[in-house]
């Protein structure tokens, strides 16, 4: 894990529908600057865990620290000024779908800055060459493929400068070109705008390629029941549950 | 975010010959006010250099705003021949522009949104409302084709989901159709009872209402709910579908949806409509005699004699023809939308407003026709 204060702090965290508990006593930090991954078998709670994050549903015990602030204590309005400065990148990218690009992109930039009408145009297209869709500035989403709404959605989750980007399943339903295409796009902009990542995933190629700090959900045990960097973990790991995943079975090696 | 930020400002500098070199100072965000790029656009225009280069010593902080102001100004270097140097560039701001710049814009993916002539906007109505006949009549020889495979047994026809469809058209209706239609009796016994009293032939209010519902307002109201509240519903239900592919796969499956889904909604609405006439009939002509017993102290044997008088069977049945048309109207307008629907959360709002303008229009036509043939033929 790279060195500095951390960026988002779980502490305690559990998580349940109602009675059912999805998964337990969640602790771990996430530094300023990583690219954390959040990993586990389907059904163990992944994208759960991202709806805490992210603000979308409460904890059911513990806390969420985002620097000093406690997420879900706080008011109202400091949620969301907290989520402002999230982006989040869904896993159908979930773009508007009577807006076309250039008005998915613009609309936080439009709700959220002061910027006039050309510059959010230059700004809009700026986001779309970032992703490499400069030009489809007019499609609708409908007309584009999977891959590309993806890309848009990225672009507008980067629409206002976000401090922490959040990624769930970003290589699902991309070929493997377009995967690690989309893989070296976060590492660039985690390294160029020093942006925290957080990713959800199953993709052994992504957890080893880009992260640098990981929690393993377990849907057995209902807890996480490993940290650390991936690398390390599928080197050093005793625990079989672990091996069998990050190797695939004994089918895959880094 | 409290930021004081010192302001963003660039200077523009020749360096040598004929290169120029561009300062920039101050945070370039977002927040902040960055200068507008003609007055960058100018400056070079009067200087004329062949490349320009940086110095961003004084520059303070930098995010996407900065990047948006090179990317332009990249691209203006490019079309007006002007060498674009990006060693002075902050580490990080050079490899996100390079990225920027990485994917070629796709030729030919940009559009350009003009505004047509009148000629050429008749033109496209004229070719839309071609294309709107043709797609009417093959989703009603669809229909017909279904209907024949049901009939000799031959088509997938959800008949569990059927039931629900016809609880929902019919039994679910009938609080609704209620409220309408004892308004409409009311009202129809209104306006009649303030003419007929002049000539002291208010007894003639029962033939008014018992006509008027049975003949006319009975259908006629019982559609125009059924198309505000079921055909809207299978618009945007049929349209949801379409946005999930869920059609697709009906369709890759071997199913016909037309089979599957729209059969099963219209034969729900035409057995429903008729019972729902007749029973809005009744409410009517109940709506009429509140107004006669209650408001014109008509006895309450006088106005049940008068209106069994008055209206004959063959009244009741032209009713219930005319609701079974409509019924089939509705629902073919409902389905037909919901098919058309395009892939937008906008577009299923779209296929239930079409959904129930188109309905209602079908009805009242088809209300004209009908009641002149009747006229025609004399019942």
């Amino acid at each position: 894990m790279s060195e500095g204060p951390a960026h988002i702090v779980v502490q305690d965290l559990t998580m349940a529908y109602g009675d059912v508990v999805i998964q337990r006593d969640l602790n771990f930090e996430v530094k300023r600057g990583d690219i954390f991954i959040v990993m586990g078998g389907s059904g163990c709670g992944k994208s759960t865990l991202l709806r805490h994050l992210i603000g979308l549903q409460a904890p059911a015990g513990g806390r969420i620290l985002y620097g000093a602030t406690d997420f879900w204590a706080s008011p109202e309005p400091v949620r969301q000024d907290l989520m402002r400065r999230m982006g989040i990148l869904y896993q159908g990218g979930a773009l508007w779908s009577s807006m076309t690009l250039a008005e998915n992109v613009a609309l936080p930039l439009r709700e959220y800055t002061r910027l006039d009408r050309q510059r959010i145009g230059e700004m809009v297209a700026l986001k779309l060459a970032l992703v490499g869709l400069a030009g489809f500035e007019d499609y609708y989403p409908a007309e584009i493929s999977g891959g590309m709404r993806k890309r848009a959605g990225l672009a507008r989750a980067m629409a206002l400068d976000p401090e922490i980007l959040f990624f769930d399943e970003p290589s699902a339903g991309l070929d493997p070109i377009s995967a690690k295409r989309l893989d070296d796009l976060i590492l660039e902009i985690n390294d160029s705008l020093g942006t925290t990542v957080i990713v959800v995933t199953h993709e052994l190629a992504s957890i080893f390629s880009i992260g640098s700090g990981a929690v393993f959900l377990d849907a057995e045990a209902k807890t996480m029941i490993a940290r650390g960097d991936p690398k390390q973990l599928a080197a050093s790991s005793r625990d079989d549950r672990i091996v069998r995943f990050l190797t695939r079975d004994h089918t895959f090696h880094v | 975010m409290t930021d004081h930020f010192t302001p963003a400002q660039f200077h523009l500098h020749r360096s040598d010959e004929t290169a120029a070199e561009i300062r920039f100072a101050g945070d370039w965000r977002v927040q902040a006010d960055i200068p507008p790029f003609q007055s960058l656009v100018d400056a070079l225009e009067a200087f004329k250099p062949a490349g320009v280069g940086f110095d961003t010593r004084a520059l303070e902080s930098w995010d996407s705003a900065y990047l948006a102001f090179l990317l332009t100004l990249r691209q203006h270097c490019r079309s007006a021949n002007i060498a674009f140097k990006t060693e002075g560039l902050p580490e990080g701001a050079r490899r996100m522009l390079e990225l920027a710049m990485g994917v070629p814009e796709r030729q030919g993916a940009r559009r350009h949104r003009g505004y047509a002539g009148w000629l050429e906007r008749v033109g496209d109505h004229t070719v839309a409302v071609l294309a709107e006949a043709r797609s009417v009549l093959t989703f009603t020889g669809e229909i017909v084709a279904a209907a024949g495979r049901l009939v000799t047994g031959r088509a997938r026809f959800p008949w569990r989901d059927f039931g629900f469809m016809v609880q929902d058209c019919g039994a679910r209706a009938l609080p609704i159709v209620s409220l309408i239609s004892v308004l409409v009796g009311l009202i129809l016994a209104f306006v009649g009872a303030v003419q007929l009293r002049m000539f002291g032939a208010q007894i003639y209010v029962a033939n008014l209402v018992g006509l008027g519902m049975a003949r006319e307002m009975g259908a006629m109201m019982a559609a125009v709910i059924m198309a505000g509240r079921t055909g809207a519903a299978f618009a945007a239900q049929l349209g949801t579908m379409q946005v999930n592919e869920e059609i697709d796969a009906l369709v890759t499956m071997g199913i016909s949806p037309i089979e599957f889904l729209v059969l099963p909604r219209i034969l729900a609405l035409v057995l429903m409509m008729p019972l729902l006439c007749l029973y809005a009939d009744l409410m009517g002509i109940a709506g009429g005699f509140i107004v006669g017993t209650g408001m014109l102290d008509l006895p309450f044997r006088q106005y049940w004699v008068q209106t069994q008088h008055a209206v004959a069977l063959n009244h009741f049945t032209v009713g219930l023809v005319k609701s079974a048309v409509f019924g089939v109207l509705v629902a073919m307008a409902g389905c037909l939308r919901g098919m058309q629907c395009g892939r937008s959360a906008m577009a299923v709002g779209g296929a239930a407003t079409r959904a129930v303008v188109t309905g209602i229009v079908a009805i009242v036509v088809a209300d004209a026709i009908i009641t002149v043939i009747c006229n025609i033929i004399g019942v």
